[in-house]
């Protein structure tokens, strides 16, 4: 659907020349969600406009629906962007037009017809829960409210790939979890191929397939994103994956757990996917004639799967510790002896 | 009773001189709201990384508009002489006062227009862009309605000034309360006469600024 080939965008300014995006190669299945991740300043904002050629690559290739749209004219790039709409943190909607005239925009531009328009119009407003408030003034709604506006306008003219500008950022969580659903839902309805940009991990977990991690304009790490919690190979990735996964308050708390259990050994389950629902714990305490103490826990769920750790103290015979270790690696369960004495 | 408090008003040259005043301000306001917009657009869409970014076209803009606001307007009659006689054939009546008034009070309009269109939020004009809007959708659907507010107060404030210049443009013939109170008032030293026609245009502008006011409240939905 979309693939970035050596694609870079380079900003000359009076400070010198700024480097937003560097060598990236990417390839987008239709029908994925895939997310982007990275601090801000790490290059997505600029990533996700060469995409609808908002901005054009200093150098490479971007092809959208087999077509690169870094070659053709403007007249071409704005049929383009019909069928590649672009969703915003701040939603930018206008303030001028009502709920419905807002989403009729998009309509307008296309040059679609008036009473098909307002059918149109009213379908959206359905399919993004705001029945009723057609004739609301953007002012009149709630954030959460603005950016499903702002869905129903960027569906108006069914387009194959949404792109959303941390277009969650600016809501609170439980607005945010409403939206990230909706987005969930018109992706299967639709199958609408979606490209997100965030810096929150939650927003990866819940609702990605596959993620791929910036960092100073580079991409440094890509892949599915059970994978990527399970297994982050770069140091910013571990630090998206401690956002969501609580391993990192785990680690600070490591010396504190020590002195607390100075007893047995402490070790580290990591769960990926299925082995979440195996009672892997209580045939250990069945098998084994040890003191089973849980110190920490923690699930997280994503788009194709669930993600948990879990802390254990085991206390008793030293050997018998290594064998039950032994066993549970045996279930292929990523384990990791957090104290060796 | 009203008689005897001005003795020397001529109601019906009064009422005369009200209307001629009256047109003059709603013609040159309108006119000088077109072009104001179409100079306040073009300030805006060649200014950088907009759509028609061009740094000599808004060079060029800029200095128009900003010589024009520079000079001062009765000096701007004078120099108008030329292009009024011209486009007009003479130098009397209201009509002679358009030329005059349309050029002084245009690039003061442009300017604000301008401020009013900086002030829409960035963000909804990428979005329009990113729609695949033209130009010319962006500047119909986007800029002018986003910016209604403060172009129509922009434009009762301009419609002020212009009640006031069309005062002064009354000095050298144009007609109208100005001319009203300069020849019969003040040369002839009738107060009342001056008192009256500065009442007529106190009402007058409290008139425009209250309409103005009122549409600029009822379309603003921010």
């Amino acid at each position: 659907m979309i693939s970035l080939n050596n694609v870079s965008k380079k900003f000359s300014t009076k400070q010198g020349t700024i480097v937003a995006v560097e060598e990236v190669n990417l390839d987008i299945k239709k029908g994925e969600i895939f997310g982007i991740i990275g601090y801000s300043g790490a290059g997505k904002s600029t990533l996700i406009r060469l995409l609808n050629g908002l901005e054009k690559p200093t150098s490479g290739q971007i092809i959208v629906n087999n077509q690169d749209i870094t070659k053709i004219n403007e007249v071409k790039l704005r049929q383009v962007r019909q069928k590649v709409s672009m969703i915003f943190q701040h939603f930018n909607l206008l303030w001028s037009r009502t709920v419905a005239e807002n989403i009729a925009f998009p309509l307008e531009i296309a040059g679609v017809p008036q009473a098909q328009r307002s059918s149109r119009v009213e379908e959206l407003i359905d399919l993004v829960g705001l029945e009723g408030r057609g004739h609301y003034y953007p002012s009149q709604l709630s954030g959460g409210q603005k950016q499903r506006v702002g869905i129903a306008r960027a569906l108006a003219n069914r387009p194959e790939v949404l792109l959303c500008d941390e277009a969650t950022s600016a809501l609170d969580p439980e607005t945010t979890d409403s939206i990230l659903d909706l987005l969930v839902s018109i992706n299967e309805k639709l199958g609408l191929t979606i490209v997100l940009i965030t810096h929150e991990m939650q927003v990866i977990q819940k609702i990605c397939g596959r993620v791929a991690v910036m960092e100073k304009g580079h991409v440094v790490e890509e892949g599915k994103v059970l994978d990527v919690f399970q297994n982050p190979q770069q140091p910013i990735t571990k630090r998206f994956v401690s956002q969501v996964s609580d391993s990192n308050k785990a680690i600070q708390t490591i010396q504190h757990l020590k002195e607390l259990y100075p007893n047995g050994k402490l070790i580290k389950l990591v769960f990926v996917g299925e082995q979440t629902e195996q009672p892997i714990l209580s045939r250990l305490i069945k098998q084994f004639d040890l003191e089973v103490n849980i110190v920490q826990g923690n699930i997280s769920h994503t788009q194709n799967g669930a993600f948990g750790t879990l802390i254990l103290q085991l206390e008793g015979d030293a050997l018998l510790v290594d064998e039950a270790i032994r066993y549970i690696h045996e279930q292929k369960v990523n384990t990791e002896v957090i104290n060796n004495d | 009773m009203i008689n005897d408090l001005f003795p020397n008003v001529d109601w019906p040259k009064m009422w005369e001189a009200t209307v001629e005043t009256l047109y003059m301000t709603a013609v040159s306001t309108i006119l000088t709201a077109i072009i104001g917009l179409v100079l306040g657009l073009l300030l805006f869409l060649t200014s950088p990384h907009q759509a028609w970014a061009n740094k000599l076209a808004n060079w060029l803009t800029g200095a128009f508009v900003n010589i024009f606001r520079s000079i001062p307007f009765i000096i701007l009659i004078i120099l108008l002489i030329p292009l009024t006689k011209f486009l007009v054939g003479t130098m009397r009546g209201p009509n002679a006062a358009f030329p005059a008034l349309v050029i002084g009070a245009a690039p003061f309009y442009a300017r604000m227009v301008l401020i009013a269109l900086r002030e829409i939020d960035k963000g909804v004009l990428e979005a329009a862009k990113s729609m695949g809007a033209k130009t010319s959708t962006v500047i119909w659907k986007v800029l002018l309605p986003e910016s209604m507010p403060a172009l129509v107060s922009g434009i009762t404030v301009t419609g002020i000034s212009l009640v006031g210049y069309t005062a002064m443009a009354g000095i050298i013939g144009a007609g109208g309360l100005g001319t009203l109170a300069f020849l019969d008032g003040f040369q002839r030293g009738r107060t009342d006469v001056t008192l009256v026609a500065t009442i007529l245009i106190l009402i007058m502008v409290f008139i425009i600024q209250w309409i103005g006011d009122l549409i600029t409240t009822k379309i603003d939905k921010r």
